[in-house]
């Protein structure tokens, strides 16, 4: 059942990324292109998106929080990191050019693959590998 | 005359195309992402980090369940599939962006999102509605890196 309704909500999440319109690279680095503004080539789409996935979520999980368990787990696993280290700078850092060079992350990478043909193919592996070689090098540091 | 210049060089692949700001759409899209990000904290109690979730289909598996993050996965993989069924024609997608560009950009993307601990899901979703510190800096940290690198693409290469 669980298995089932994660299938649900990751169809739920892809929908809204096709919707509002974040499944298209182009339009990602439309966005991010405020060297465009001036010429009218700037897309501000993604802020939206960004302001109404906050609105729900902020909302929704301080009530779903209320309750004393998840519906198919025992407790709530939320990030228990607070303090600001060299990691959560680099990290984001790299991934940020990453981001901006091809215009995808992560959730529209996935959803790419069925109509993205090879090239959405080769950034799925390669973001897999590099993946992996990120928590492989985590945990040899550990 | 910067747009063929820029194609000329190679730098950013063919030219880039225009897409239309939609905000009432993406706004909606927006709180689909949301309600999913709060579906699946109130059923499996966790947060809907995209990058999270695949690292975890790497071997060894850190944190079980390896079936149910596959099908989340597998849900984001089929929803452009159940748009097409229900609109008759794919999404928008145009990748600008040429092979070799591509490799480079998904391990940046890829070790960068483990590094940090989260991408626009995890830190820019989930983690700035929950007010978190560290969100705040990694998304303003990547939103600033994307810019710089697409200006430097587009405009300065």
């Amino acid at each position: 059942m669980a298995v089932v309704v994660q299938f649900a909500i990751g169809l739920v999440f892809g929908l809204g990324l096709v919707i509002a319109g974040m499944s298209n690279p182009a339009k990602v680095l439309n966005f991010l292109d405020i060297g465009a503004i001036r010429s009218g080539g700037w897309d501000p789409s993604l802020a939206f998106v960004l302001a109404g996935a906050i609105a729900v979520t902020f909302i929704g999980f301080r009530l779903v929080l209320r309750a004393a368990q998840p519906v198919f787990g025992e407790s709530f696993h939320l990030p228990g990191k607070t303090g600001i280290d060299a990691r959560i700078v680099i990290g984001p850092a790299i991934f940020g050019v990453g981001w901006g060079l091809a215009g995808f992350c992560p959730g529209p990478a996935f959803t790419a693959l069925a109509t993205g043909g090879g090239a959405a193919l080769m950034f799925v592996v390669a973001m897999m590998a590099g993946m992996g070689a990120a928590r492989w090098l985590a945990n040899r540091r550990a | 005359m910067r747009r063929s210049l820029c194609a000329l060089a190679g730098a950013a692949g063919p030219d880039s195309v225009n897409t239309e700001f939609t905000p009432f759409a993406s706004f909606l899209g927006g709180a689909l992402i949301g309600a999913a990000a709060v579906m699946l904290m109130a059923t499996m109690g966790r947060i809907a980090g995209v990058s999270g979730i695949a690292v975890r289909l790497l071997p060894p598996y850190a944190g079980g369940d390896v079936a149910g993050r596959l099908a989340f996965i597998l849900g984001l993989v089929a929803a452009p599939v159940v748009v097409m069924m229900v609109t008759g024609s794919a999404p928008d997608l145009h990748i600008e962006a040429g092979p070799a560009l591509l490799v480079v950009a998904g391990l940046l993307v890829g070790f960068g999102a483990v590094w940090g601990n989260g991408c626009t899901s995890g830190h820019g979703v989930c983690g700035l509605s929950r007010l978190s510190p560290r969100s705040l800096v990694a998304t303003g940290v990547f939103m600033a890196t994307a810019i710089a690198t697409v200006y430097l693409t587009r405009h300065l290469m």
